[in-house]
């Protein structure tokens, strides 16, 4: 493996961001970025799902190749992600409350987002290690906090702007996206040893 | 979902099925108006080719879910059907990712990792749950037509704009021969949500105006 961990967390966060340069996650990025609380929230909790299917994607990728039966490989990450989620959940009722139910719907919601999915496939893909998958995973989470962070504060302030009727709501979102998409584009001059 | 109110609103058992049909395409058209499965639908529709070919696998997708949820609806305990539909769903996944593999080896190189993804479109669950665990496999059997029509129209509406402006052809025929001095954004990522962002505004339009 020729990448360093600062490489790979640099490219997962700002270079090759899930949200704006692979189009992951866009169901939540689009339904919880009204608010900036409940998008620190949200990025928070799909960062700690995101390392712990990581890690056990990487795992049930090992012990897949070890019985031979790639084919299971879809099968099986989406139902250690499921279940992770669901651990998450009763793990956050019990220890605190208050988080659980200002997470409500979305904390479920998280089973189908693309991004963790996404995550354990191209990780698998590029052939990381243990270690390497964390760090990805880590980057990973954070870009996509980043992202809905942005477009949360960015959204906050529109929401005082005059826009046409026909333009507010989804539309209005997804220009602001794409022309933080293109913000981030910048980063991939980065020259990172 | 308006699926309660399209029961109870159409009459005649003739013309229900054809708007199971039909409401998929135009009036509940799944990008456009519901505004599920972004992901897919907007990673993939750089050219139209790649776009019809993603629609395509996951109408297929969606139609082979469809019809055994609605088979097993009255077999699967309402506990854990979310995960039975999952299971299901990651099935029929990986016999089209092999299948795209068999057929073309450059179009699975080109859609990569998002034939997998496939298995978290939320279009495909939400029909699972919505519709296809409610109702007969012939009735689902036509939602996940019309659903799979206006998913696949929607994907070629944005992959065709994406293909003409930035790169000048469709299909890679070239459409403007005397030069062209072609889009490049369109292509990127940031072209795609500029695309999707202008075709639900004409939705919206055309919305109020129906209204007004």
């Amino acid at each position: 493996m020729n990448e360093s961990l600062q490489t790979i967390f640099i490219n997962a966060c700002l270079v090759n961001n899930f949200v704006l340069a692979y189009f992951l996650g866009i169901c939540p990025f689009l339904g919880v970025s009204g608010k900036m609380e409940t998008a620190t929230k949200m990025g928070g909790a799909v960062t700690f799902v995101m390392l712990i299917s990581s890690m056990c994607a990487y795992g049930i990728h090992a012990l897949l190749v070890a019985i031979n039966a790639p084919f299971l490989q879809l099968i099986s990450y989406i139902v250690v992600i499921a279940s992770t989620v669901q651990l998450v959940e009763m793990f956050i009722k019990k220890i605190s409350p208050s988080l659980f139910r200002a997470l409500g719907i979305f904390l479920p919601l998280i089973t189908t987002n693309c991004a963790i999915l996404g995550l354990a496939l191209f990780q698998t893909n590029k052939g990381y290690g243990f270690g390497e998958s964390i760090v990805y995973a880590l980057g990973a989470g954070l870009g996509f906090t980043l992202a809905l962070i942005l477009i949360a504060g960015l959204r906050e302030k529109l929401d005082f702007a005059e826009v046409p009727k026909v333009v507010k709501g989804t539309v209005l979102t997804l220009v602001i996206a794409g022309i933080l998409s293109l913000a981030f584009m910048g980063f991939s001059g980065l020259n990172i040893e | 979902m308006d699926d309660k109110s399209m029961i109870t609103h159409s009459s005649g058992a003739n013309t229900q099925s054809t708007n199971e049909f039909i409401k998929g395409l135009w009036k509940d058209n799944p990008v456009f108006v519901q505004v599920l499965g972004m992901c897919p639908v907007l990673a993939v529709s750089n050219t139209a080719e790649n776009a019809l070919a993603m629609g395509l696998a996951t109408t297929f997708v969606l139609v082979m879910s469809n019809l055994l949820v609605a088979s097993l609806r009255n077999f699967i305990p309402k506990e854990v059907r979310i995960a039975s539909y999952i299971l299901i769903i990651a099935s029929f996944v990986t016999i089209t990712d092999y299948g795209i593999q068999a057929i073309s080896v450059e179009l699975h190189k080109s859609l990569g990792a998002f034939i997998s993804l496939i298995v978290v479109n939320c279009l495909i669950l939400s029909r699972a749950e919505a519709f296809a665990s409610k109702n007969t496999p012939y009735k689902s059997l036509l939602d996940a037509l019309g659903m799979g029509a206006g998913f696949v129209f929607a994907l070629f509406c944005l992959g065709a704009v994406r293909e003409i402006v930035g790169n000048g052809t469709l299909f890679e025929i070239s459409l403007f021969p005397g030069g062209f001095q072609k889009w490049i954004v369109m292509i990127l990522p940031a072209g795609g949500f500029f695309t999707l962002a202008l075709w639900l505004l004409l939705f919206n339009v055309a919305k109020e105006r129906k209204r007004s």
